[in-house]
């Protein structure tokens, strides 16, 4: 596929994103092969924790401007993306309903500057946990659904909604039920907010019943999650199942317990951006497992 | 996927009855703790403090936590002495702990409750 090849010698050649991270396991590769006229490559891009609302200059003093900024940095790309996603916390928490509607419409606003065709949404617990979602279902929609793209069977599921940070019964009985009508071997990415793991629950880096979603998917051979809320890049494993969350765009956290607390690392001066960007997810046609994660920084626009 | 009103209410009604065992649960941790002579410490929970923010405990000896809300949901999980409970306006929640380890442990709200529910937290410090 030229566009495929062109846009990783673009990324060499550029010396554009800082991290590649290739998930796949030689042992789920089995499922799928590039014999498989099924898998198509594409690329997706994943923004997360954009936080719109927030204001503590010794943090971000651009953060106003951070969002703009990885708009204008998405556009920019060399090929665009199929569609991007938005992995929750598009908006800092209000206690205000008037404030929390006004801030995810301004976001909205402009994140409708991004030149792609599709745009995803899913809330945070920021946009969702005060209200249950009201607001963010007014404006955004639901907050878990699916869809197909080249193959790929996409879930959102929503962690957020419920304040004590559980995907619920409702939901889980909706997963396994949809579920049931997929083929084992079939090539899944679940989205969503938080770990669906203990990641570190010392800091809320979890979901209470987040487990039970990870056994609903585990006997699907090809499981990849795209999460966001730790404001960093993380990978880790459940089984065969890769977990990857993404960086913030608007303060990133320390790593888990590295710290006595969970506080955002302030802003360099000397690196302003520093630990913020997004990132760009590759779906490799030789495996139906197998994605390459390109990050990229925020401070070039 | 609908999350409609009726499942929101059979959730709410789940969660009262919830409420409701874990009340008498507590109850029951509390007529014992106090049968046993145990220390009972009261904690006050608001957006977004806890009152007392630290408590000092004796390594081995047996203590209830009593816990109330003064606001809104909240939650206290303590992961690393495997505690959490929901503590709701209106009702008192207890949990047990009998610390068998040394060393400082970080408790926090784990129900989300506003602008600064990520700096709810307080710490239980055990000693020899």
């Amino acid at each position: 596929m030229a566009a495929h090849i062109n846009r990783r010698d673009f990324l060499r050649l550029a010396g554009l994103g800082g991290v590649v991270f290739a998930s796949g396991l030689a042992y789920s590769a089995s499922a799928a092969t590039s014999k498989d006229s099924k898998l198509e490559e594409f690329y997706w891009v994943q923004l997360s924790d954009t936080h719109w609302g927030f204001e503590r200059p010794p943090v971000n003093p651009d953060a106003k401007g951070t969002l703009r900024k990885a708009v204008q940095e998405v556009n920019r790309l060399p090929h665009k993306p199929e569609f991007v996603v938005f992995t929750g916390d598009l908006t800092h928490t209000t206690d205000d309903p008037a404030e929390r509607r006004k801030r995810m419409t301004e976001f909205r606003d402009i994140v409708a500057g991004l030149d792609v065709k599709t745009v995803k949404f899913m809330p945070g617990e920021h946009d969702a946990a005060l209200d249950r979602g009201k607001a963010y279902r007014e404006l955004f929609g639901e907050p878990s659904y699916t869809f197909e793209h080249k193959g790929i069977h996409f879930i959102v599921l929503d962690n957020v909604s419920d304040p004590a940070a559980m995907i619920g019964d409702v939901q889980l009985a909706w997963l396994k039920a949809h579920l049931a009508k997929l083929d084992k071997n079939a090539r899944i990415v679940v989205f969503t907010h938080r770990p669906l793991f203990d990641l570190y629950p010392q800091w809320d880096w979890a979901t209470r019943d987040g487990a039970q979603a990870v056994d609903l998917l585990m006997p699907f051979a090809n499981v990849t999650v795209f999460y966001g809320h730790i404001h960093q890049e993380h990978h880790q494993m459940t089984g065969h199942i890769a977990h990857h969350a993404a960086k913030s765009l608007i303060f990133p956290l320390p790593a888990p317990g590295s710290l006595p607390k969970r506080q955002p690392i302030p802003w360099n001066a000397a690196e302003p951006y520093k630990g913020l960007g997004f990132r760009s997810v590759e779906a490799a046609a030789e495996s139906a497992s197998k994605y390459e994660i390109t990050e990229y920084p925020v401070n070039k626009a | 996927m609908k999350m409609n009103t009726r499942n929101l209410v059979v959730r709410s009604i789940a969660s009262a009855l919830a409420v409701v065992l874990l009340v008498g649960a507590g109850s029951l941790v509390f007529a014992k703790a106090k049968d046993k002579g145990e220390r009972v410490i009261s904690i006050k929970v608001k957006r977004f403090e806890y009152s007392p923010k630290e408590i000092t405990l004796k390594k081995g000896v047996p203590v209830v936590l009593e816990l109330k809300s003064l606001d809104v949901p909240h939650g206290f999980n303590l992961p690393e002495l495997g505690v959490r409970a929901d503590v709701l306006p209106g009702l008192t929640a207890r949990v047990r702990i009998v610390p068998t380890r040394t060393g400082r442990f970080v408790f926090h709200c784990d129900i989300f409750c506003g602008t600064g529910h990520e700096e709810l937290e307080g710490a239980i410090v055990v000693k020899e």
